[in-house]
């Protein structure tokens, strides 16, 4: 059909190749490892997560339930984590109240605003060091820095402040990589229209980067829940007391609210329980600590990329 | 049924589309200059570098106000950067810079102290590939007056509606004006959107960097029509590859080409009916005539 119509374009005669010939056999067999391998390492990471949280379920099943979760931690019985996890929950709050936003602002100056110098060399090169500096060592460093020089003893405050170094570099770069995936032809319409700088930023640039941002909140707050080595020296070790949450005086140190009181996290709780706790339940409260900081962060990843969600919704109708 | 870029069946856009284009063939150079003598652009000796590359040299042209001016030539010859440093775009491109003086209403633009964004107020772009925002196309076109303060929601509503109305799209998108994506727009839809957003900060120049160069030729028209509607109280400088368009579309047109070094250089500028029956470079006869290259 073709060739009949145009024989000036027709190919050179003869018999036509068959469209059911085979590839070489070897081509074939690369192919399908490389499905089996990439399905497989794919299934992989979710039987590890998978596995994780079953394990967790098991051993925490008779042991997490309201009252685990809601009373003290008790010597005699099972008692329960309520301080503990109120203690989780707030450095969680307070590092990311000022990690996040010093982070997604050094990311804006990062990506709109420094140009590729030897300053953003230098901040880039301090982000990666102190991101890979061990995590015992900025604990170290938050125990002469907050508790000895700044006479804060250990401290809810001084446990934030020393996370918030070690994840500041890392909120700064995602937020970097996230505006910088931002297309520049967003920037160009907003600026071609008359919108300043940060105008564009605002208004364009920041909405857009949102997923990238949730992610980087995500990541940082994963490392905050699972901290255990930074807090021992900064924010301490030990069995909080009873917590009167009607107490609002922010100086006193019986405080629940009080960032210059020691707080004990789930992750250093688990971690001291289970190298040097006794007590015959022991064991039930080290699984059960775990099964409810495992949901805490989920429950955090999920309601983070729900927010991200509606929030992208809302400022972008899209 | 609403949604695609066939030709709705209002009276606006029926034939007259197609007959107005017809009409639009290149007219007398004394036509473009007897309606007004007023400049409104006009470039002194400008030269564009990127770092040490020369893009475009010394380029020395008038626009008169309320008139089309057509950029055309070769790939690589300077016309978008030349336009864009009408509303200095090559501000925020590494390593441009920009020699000469280039003036609006007699002010020049590259002065230090001249504030970008009003001149981006002034003067609008519209981009080759349609760029709507991922917001409502209400919330497209209340972008730039927002940015300048205007939260009054009557007076939003109005300027949104007159500012769809010329670019032609609001009997297309004003059902849902507020629920729709911008992007959810077809091609041409998105570019006259693209459009209403600049007519919404009030410009007095649009510059259009091939506005129809990604669209299909009955959405082409319809941009082409409407350039010639939004003549009457702009003054538009178009680059683009389609000659028939410049011919169709503009007043005057200015042919670029390339030198030796790859510099983009002005071979000509004059009325579009002579430089396209009578021009007066042997370069530009070649090109409109297909010789080039």
């Amino acid at each position: 059909m073709t060739t009949t119509s145009n024989p000036a374009m027709g190919r050179s005669a003869g018999p036509k190749p068959s469209l059911r010939r085979k590839a070489s056999r070897g081509s074939i067999l690369a192919d399908r490892a490389a499905t089996v391998a990439l399905w497989g390492t794919g299934i992989l990471v979710i039987l590890i997560l998978g596995a994780i949280i079953l394990h967790f379920a098991l051993a925490a099943w008779g042991v997490v339930s309201p009252s685990f979760i809601l009373s003290d931690p008790s010597r005699a019985t099972l008692g329960g984590v309520m301080p503990i996890l109120w203690n989780s929950i707030y450095i969680l709050v307070l590092t990311m109240l000022i990690a996040v936003p010093v982070g997604i602002l050094a990311g804006i100056y990062m990506a709109e605003y420094a140009g590729d110098n030897g300053i953003t060399g230098a901040i880039r090169f301090a982000e990666e060091s102190i991101s890979s500096v061990p995590s015992i060592v900025v604990g170290l460093f938050g125990l002469i820095l907050f508790v000895d020089d700044f006479h804060w003893g250990f401290s809810a405050l001084g446990g934030s402040l020393a996370l918030t170094f070690f994840n500041l570099p890392l909120m700064t770069r995602l937020s970097e990589q996230a505006l910088r995936a931002v297309p520049q032809e967003e920037r160009n319409a907003s600026l071609a229209l008359g919108a300043t700088k940060w105008q564009t930023i605002q208004h364009v640039v920041l909405p857009l980067a949102i997923p990238g941002l949730i992610t980087g909140i995500i990541l940082t707050a994963g490392r905050v829940f699972g901290e255990a080595a930074v807090l021992l020296f900064t924010s301490g070790v030990g069995t909080p007391p009873h917590y009167n949450f009607l107490n609002f005086d922010l100086t006193n140190p019986a405080s629940p609210w009080s960032p210059f009181r020691p707080a004990t996290t789930l992750s250093v709780y688990i971690w001291n329980l289970n190298s040097e706790g006794l007590g015959a339940f022991k064991n039930q409260i080290v699984d059960g600590s775990a099964a409810i900081l495992i949901s805490m962060v989920l429950i955090f990843n999920l309601g983070a990329r729900l927010i991200g969600r509606l929030l992208t919704r809302r400022l972008t109708a899209a | 049924m609403n949604t695609g870029d066939e030709m709705p069946a209002t009276a606006i856009y029926q034939a007259p589309v197609l007959r107005r284009v017809e009409v639009a063939t290149p007219r007398a150079a004394d036509e473009a200059t007897a309606r007004t003598e007023e400049v409104k652009i006009s470039t002194d000796h400008v030269s564009i570098k990127y770092g040490e590359k020369v893009a475009v040299r010394d380029v020395s042209l008038t626009v008169q106000d309320r008139s089309i001016l057509a950029l055309i030539g070769p790939s690589g010859s300077g016309k978008s950067t030349f336009l864009r440093c009408l509303n200095r775009m090559n501000d925020l491109i590494p390593g441009a810079s920009v020699q000469g003086r280039v003036c609006l209403d007699g002010e020049n633009v590259m002065d230090p102290d001249v504030s970008v964004v009003e001149l981006r107020r002034r003067v609008g772009m519209v981009f080759q590939r349609p760029n709507p925002f991922p917001m409502s196309i209400f919330e497209n076109v209340a972008y730039g007056p927002r940015r300048r303060g205007l939260n009054d929601r009557r007076k939003l509503d109005e300027l949104v509606e007159t500012s769809l109305k010329r670019a032609a799209l609001w009997d297309e998108v004003k059902d849902d004006l507020r629920r729709k994506s911008g992007l959810a727009l077809s091609g041409g839809q998105q570019q006259r959107l693209c459009i209403a957003r600049v007519l919404a900060t009030d410009p007095e120049v649009i510059l259009m960097d091939e506005p129809a160069s990604a669209l299909d030729p009955v959405s082409t028209l319809r941009i082409e029509e409407l350039m010639r509607e939004l003549r009457e109280a702009y003054t538009i400088v178009i680059v683009t590859h389609n000659m028939q368009q410049a011919a169709r579309v503009s007043d005057v047109t200015a042919f670029f080409t390339m030198a030796e070094d790859r510099a983009g250089y002005l071979v000509e500028v004059g009325p579009t009916g002579r430089i396209f029956t009578r021009p007066n470079e042997r370069l530009t006869e070649d090109y409109i005539s297909g010789r080039f290259g």
